[in-house]
């Protein structure tokens, strides 16, 4: 099924022509209407006559999220506060947060776009989603239900935590469909285990993951334990929220919503941008938005993008899974080392719970990386020989994926923090 | 002629296995014997217990990972030497042990070894030719 067969199948030229069309309305907005973008256009030359074809985008001046922290609260909006309907924050983990605003319109444009990545799963108006991302100043929560009401679903607006509740009425209410952060899903399978429900009592019919860091074996877990396909989205609260890229059946990249949202990768040492399929950061601009337009927004994601007619029939372009964030590198000894490899190899072992910790420590000028593993039934042997060998294998996987010596330790079962959200797997120790 | 015994996986932390024994204490269990093997990073707690799959049970509920293997209990004479001529048992007829542990039984005034061959059933066959006593599970748990 394909919600908008118009947009999503269009022909590679008449989408360009209708990206040119919406990229020159929306510079010509944002330079009219928020100083910001004025200040910023003007100091780098630039007009919005000057953008005569797609790639002139490229002359406009990247915005960071320091940018848009700087305009905390309200200073990115291109519309009077009164016509803003919605408003929605980062998490404020590292400084102010940034403020996202929403008009009527764009709250339209957000549904259809989370229609179109839901229709994608499968999701038709007879199904039942259960949505555990946060209802909030989080956008998780409200993206997805804004979505699947759109299509007509029966949203189940349960938000994250209460897990044994969750798990109950996923079976009492038959819950088809299920949205989940990665790390939150696992952990709702390993309390529904102890609670005896089984993959035989549940009646999933597809799991949509976001909101977090992923791998390729995670969604293995995820589609094993639930016994059900699992399909990511991405999205990011700056641009819009969930919705702004999603995995079709094909489970091969993700279809960005390019008629909304322009992408493009850049190598994000020398601000260039790079071709198709080379590895760099995601740089976003909106192309509909009405409340806050915002020009080349640097997600600090590291993806690829990839063109082409799709399988599925769409010709949206293909984003990556994400494989790192730039921010959430760790440089280990010089060495740029991102979660997700480690979660990648700790993968590779059979009978290893999904859950890890990375703890970096500087003991004497030095970089140590820790991994904390949980022990299971499977991996635990009476002999002490065995179990070394075992934390060995564990350590020689990681080395042969980061190219650095790291040391597991083992600790007992359930040690770990289990998160009801955005799961945080690095400690970092080190004072730098 | 086997003896049923639990392997508790440990982290090398303040108060871990303290814990473990307090959750087979709540639940009336009395420890027969018990070693631990330990490295820098983590430990393994061995425990001879009555009814050690109801053990189990409770331990991994309160979300310990537990294996169960089997030692051979051997009464050996309370002098010294008297593990030597056990041992030598077992080197006669080229048997490797991976571990072993010994204790007293007051009652009964008698040295007890508990030993973990590599190869447990040739281990009670050469303990049989060697004429070792061999301590059945009943007696070990009504210690």
């Amino acid at each position: 099924m394909i919600w908008n067969e118009e947009i999503e199948c269009m022909a590679h030229d008449e989408l360009k022509k209708l990206q040119l069309k919406r990229l020159q309305d929306v510079v010509k907005r944002a330079y009219e209407t928020v100083p910001y973008y004025k200040k910023r256009f003007d100091e780098a030359g630039i007009k919005p006559e000057d953008i005569k074809n797609l790639d002139d985008i490229q002359k406009l001046p990247l915005t960071t999220k320091d940018d848009l922290r700087a305009a905390y609260p309200f200073g990115m909006f291109a519309v009077p506060r009164r016509e803003i309907v919605e408003v929605h924050t980062s998490s404020g983990t590292t400084g102010k947060p940034t403020v996202s605003g929403y008009t009527k319109e764009d709250i339209k444009i957000w549904s259809e776009v989370m229609a179109r990545g839901l229709t994608m799963f499968g999701v038709t108006e007879d199904d039942i989603i259960q949505n555990t991302h946060g209802y909030g100043l989080f956008t998780g929560g409200f993206g997805v239900h804004y979505g699947a009401q759109y299509i007509g679903a029966t949203v189940i607006p349960i938000s994250t935590g209460q897990t044994r509740r969750q798990i109950e009425i996923m079976k009492d209410f038959g819950t088809t469909i299920l949205i989940v952060t990665p790390s939150y899903g696992l952990y709702l399978a390993e309390v529904a285990g102890e609670e005896g429900v089984g993959r035989g009592d549940l009646n999933l019919h597809s799991v949509g993951f976001g909101a977090e860091m992923w791998t390729e074996e995670m969604r293995q877990e995820l589609q094993n334990r639930f016994n059900a396909p699992a399909y990511n989205i991405y999205g990011l609260t700056e641009i819009m929220g969930p919705g702004i890229a999603l995995e079709c059946p094909e489970q091969d990249g993700l279809h960005v919503m390019e008629d909304h949202f322009y992408p493009e990768i850049i190598d994000s040492e020398s601000m260039e941008v790079l071709g198709n399929g080379e590895t760099g950061e995601l740089v976003l601009t909106t192309l509909t938005r009405h409340g806050m337009p915002i020009i080349r927004f640097r997600t600090k994601d590291i993806t690829s993008l990839k063109s082409g007619t799709c399988s599925c029939g769409r010709t949206l372009i293909k984003m990556e899974r994400i494989t790192g964030r730039t921010d959430d590198m760790l440089k280990i000894r010089g060495v740029a080392v991102f979660p997700s490899q480690i979660e990648k190899a700790l993968l590779k072992m059979d009978g290893i719970e999904p859950h890890y910790q990375i703890i970096v420590t500087r003991p004497q000028h030095l970089d140590e990386l820790e991994v904390q593993v949980e022990t299971s039934p499977h991996l635990f042997s009476d002999e002490v020989k065995e179990l070394v060998g075992i934390k060995k294998k564990i350590e020689h996987f990681i080395h042969n994926e980061i190219g650095l010596r790291v040391n597991v330790t083992l600790v007992e079962p359930k040690t770990l923090p289990r998160s009801e959200g955005k799961a945080v797997r690095v400690i970092d120790k080190r004072e730098l | 002629m086997k003896i049923k015994q639990l392997s508790i996986f440990l982290e090398n932390k303040k108060g871990r296995m303290r814990n473990a024994l307090d959750v087979l204490a709540d639940a009336g269990f009395n420890i027969r014997a018990l070693s631990i093997a330990d490295t820098s990073d983590f430990g393994i707690l061995r425990l001879i217990v009555p009814n050690p799959d109801e053990a189990k049970e409770i331990l991994e509920k309160n979300n310990f990972v537990v294996k169960t293997g089997y030692v051979i209990a051997v009464e050996m004479s309370d002098q010294p030497g008297g593990l030597s001529t056990i041992l030598g048992i077992l080197d006669d007829s080229d048997i490797n042990l991976d571990y072993l542990y010994a204790f007293v039984d007051e009652k009964e005034e008698r040295a007890i070894v508990l030993l973990h061959p590599e190869d447990i059933d040739a281990g009670v066959e050469a303990l049989k030719m060697g004429k070792a006593t061999i301590i059945p599970s009943e007696d070990v748990y009504n210690w």
